[in-house]
């Protein structure tokens, strides 16, 4: 299992750099850099979330965002209302999370293909217009949260540095659950149903409750990154749940690829480094040629970045994990 | 009527103005492997999707084991033990073979809202699993990706998958399509194994096959029954010489 392939050693060597990379900003007072893979992990998490549903199951959501902004809003509204403490808001916001996850799932299971994807993304527009309406919450402006959540007296989740590694506990637990899933019974009826969800029924399962189940769990666990993200942003408003959001979601599961659970990961880091580094790149490529920075080159990164997805989805089905591990074709090799 | 396993009694479905199934009256006793021939478009692969549940029928009943099935969903029939092939291979691509049946194990070993062990490391799945696919002869084959196996290896695993859900009845849809020569005889062998334990309806395009598999005969032609009985009674009798065994005849003995 743990073989000394180019795939594992890239991520063990992340898996290091993730729990070092506080020490390193606070001696360097990066703290920056320090945000920057906070927010990484929180979206990792939402990523690793959306996968078990659209990689494993099948299901592609093109509405998972809208968790990401009901978890921040329960944090964001109840903080506004003067509950502070985590141990209310949290629960608050994966409970919330899941009866979303419920009603839409119930819904949408029921088509398929386009259909499916047009459904999620049609729920999840629909609470980015609520948000917007919620005038005492800020309406499109938002709303800026000012205390953390409250939990017990170390995890205090104003110092940066417990914040980070909170996130990053929580991450490795839900890539530690997502793969514990994946492989049970219950996993193996998911992506039964992925595969064939005739033949599925042909043999005995009621795959539509499992599916449910699955869709549910994911979007519980996406509820928990959002109220993170809320803490982290100190600020949320409805853009945190538009649909460009929920694409970036599938970007990153795409971009580090679906076959594995980690690779969502890779995904979110690969993604959000390249959103800083590429305009960087690209200022100093425009100075390097014409000797002064051209105005406005930045703004244009995106445009590195279209190509290299391309390349990525027509060359490398499984991602940049797939590309780095190469299986023999399509054994289950989940890591 | 004493030991009827199924019973289908004036089924009917149209679709549009055809008229699919026509009041299609169906007895197999518990035990026998039962024949469903007919010609091209004659309504058997409609049959077999009423009586897997895939299929709504607009009028008649289904029962089975004593039980009408009439409404009951696809995943309930296979729970009653009703299993079925696939006249076009349908099988888990992303899958081993064992992995496949091992599936079809699991679908009928409790519910499956397990979300913590591993299921590849369940004996109680994998053992049973590996029987079935000794069973159609791809015991050596358990750890082979479904990309790697041939079309004949497809049918047998497809067999493989009904008989590891510990079916009473198999509905088995065209199981010798496509298949060569020998793959054909292998079928043939494993099917006369299986028919001393289990009861089978079998659709099949295969003459060969058909009489010397079957104990009885029900010929389908335009979504009705117009004869039922043993293999000597079929071949001598004159409506189904006419509608169906005399072309037959026609193309391969003359």
């Amino acid at each position: 299992m743990a073989q000394l392939t180019p795939r594992n050693v890239l991520v063990a060597t992340l898996l290091v750099l993730l729990a070092l990379l506080p020490v390193y900003c606070t001696v360097t007072g990066n703290y920056f850099l320090m945000s920057l893979f906070t927010r990484i992990l929180i979206l990792g998490m939402a990523a690793v979330s959306l996968n078990l549903i659209m990689g494993f199951g099948g299901m592609v959501s093109f509405g998972h965002a809208a968790y990401l902004g009901i978890g921040g809003y329960a944090v964001g509204i109840l903080a506004k209302e003067g509950i502070n403490s985590g141990f209310i808001q949290w629960p608050v916001a994966v409970l919330v999370s899941a009866l979303f996850a419920l009603g839409v799932g119930a819904l949408s299971l029921r088509t398929r293909g386009v259909y499916f994807i047009m459904i999620t993304l049609a729920f999840a527009q629909m609470v980015y217009y609520v948000a917007i309406g919620l005038d005492r919450y800020g309406g499109d402006d938002g709303l800026t949260i000012h205390k953390r959540s409250e939990f017990f007296n170390p995890l205090n989740l104003s110092n940066r540095t417990i914040f980070y590694y909170l996130c990053f506990a929580l991450l490795m637990v839900t890539v530690y659950l997502v793969w514990r899933l994946v492989h049970s019974r219950f996993g193996m009826a998911i992506q039964g149903a992925r595969s064939n969800d005739r033949r599925m029924r042909a043999i005995g399962f009621p795959t539509y409750r499992y599916k449910l189940t699955c869709f549910v769990i994911a979007g519980t666990i996406c509820g928990l990154a959002g109220a993170l993200l809320a803490n982290h942003t100190s600020f949320i408003n409805p853009s945190i749940m538009f649909w460009t959001r929920s694409g970036d979601l599938i970007v990153m599961a795409v971009l580090g690829g679906m076959g594995t659970v980690f690779g969502p990961v890779i995904g979110a880091i690969a993604l959000l480094v390249l959103e800083e580094a590429l305009p960087i790149l690209i200022g100093g490529a425009s100075q390097l040629l014409t000797g002064h920075e051209v105005q406005g080159a930045r703004e244009y990164w995106q445009l590195i970045l279209g190509p290299m997805l391309l390349l990525i989805v027509l060359f490398a089905r499984g991602g940049i994990d797939g590309l780095l591990a190469r299986p023999s074709r399509g054994v289950q090799s989940n890591g | 009527m004493a030991d009827a396993l199924l019973t289908v009694d004036g089924l009917t479905k149209r679709f549009g103005g055809v008229v699919a199934s026509d009041n299609v009256r169906l007895d197999v006793t518990r035990g026998e492997l039962h024949a469903i021939i007919g010609p091209n478009g004659a309504g058997k692969t409609t049959l077999i999707g009423q009586l897997a549940g895939e299929i709504v029928p607009d009028a008649g009943r289904i029962h089975f084991g004593g039980q009408d099935i009439t409404a009951l969903p696809v995943h309930g029939r296979s729970l009653m033990g009703l299993a079925r092939t696939f006249q076009i291979t349908s099988l888990f691509p992303h899958f081993t073979a064992l992995d496949n049946v091992a599936l079809a194990v699991q679908a009928h070993a409790g519910h499956s809202f397990r979300l913590w062990r591993p299921a590849r490391a369940e004996n109680e799945l994998q053992e049973p699993a590996r029987a079935a696919l000794e069973r159609v002869g791809l015991g050596h084959r358990a750890n082979t990706m479904l990309g790697s196996m041939s079309h004949g290896e497809h049918r047998q695993l497809e067999l493989g998958m009904a008989l590891a859900s510990k079916p009473s009845m198999l509905l088995l849809d065209e199981p010798m399509a496509g298949l060569g020569p020998d793959e054909s005889a292998r079928m043939v062998k494993t099917l006369r194994e299986l028919k001393r334990e289990l009861t089978i309806l079998l659709i099949e395009h295969d003459m060969e096959a058909v009489f010397a598999l079957a104990d009885r005969i029900t010929v389908l032609v335009y979504g009705r029954t117009i004869a039922s009985g043993t293999p000597a009674e079929i071949r001598a009798n004159p409506d189904v010489r006419q509608a169906y065994l005399g072309e037959q005849q026609a193309v391969t003995h003359v």
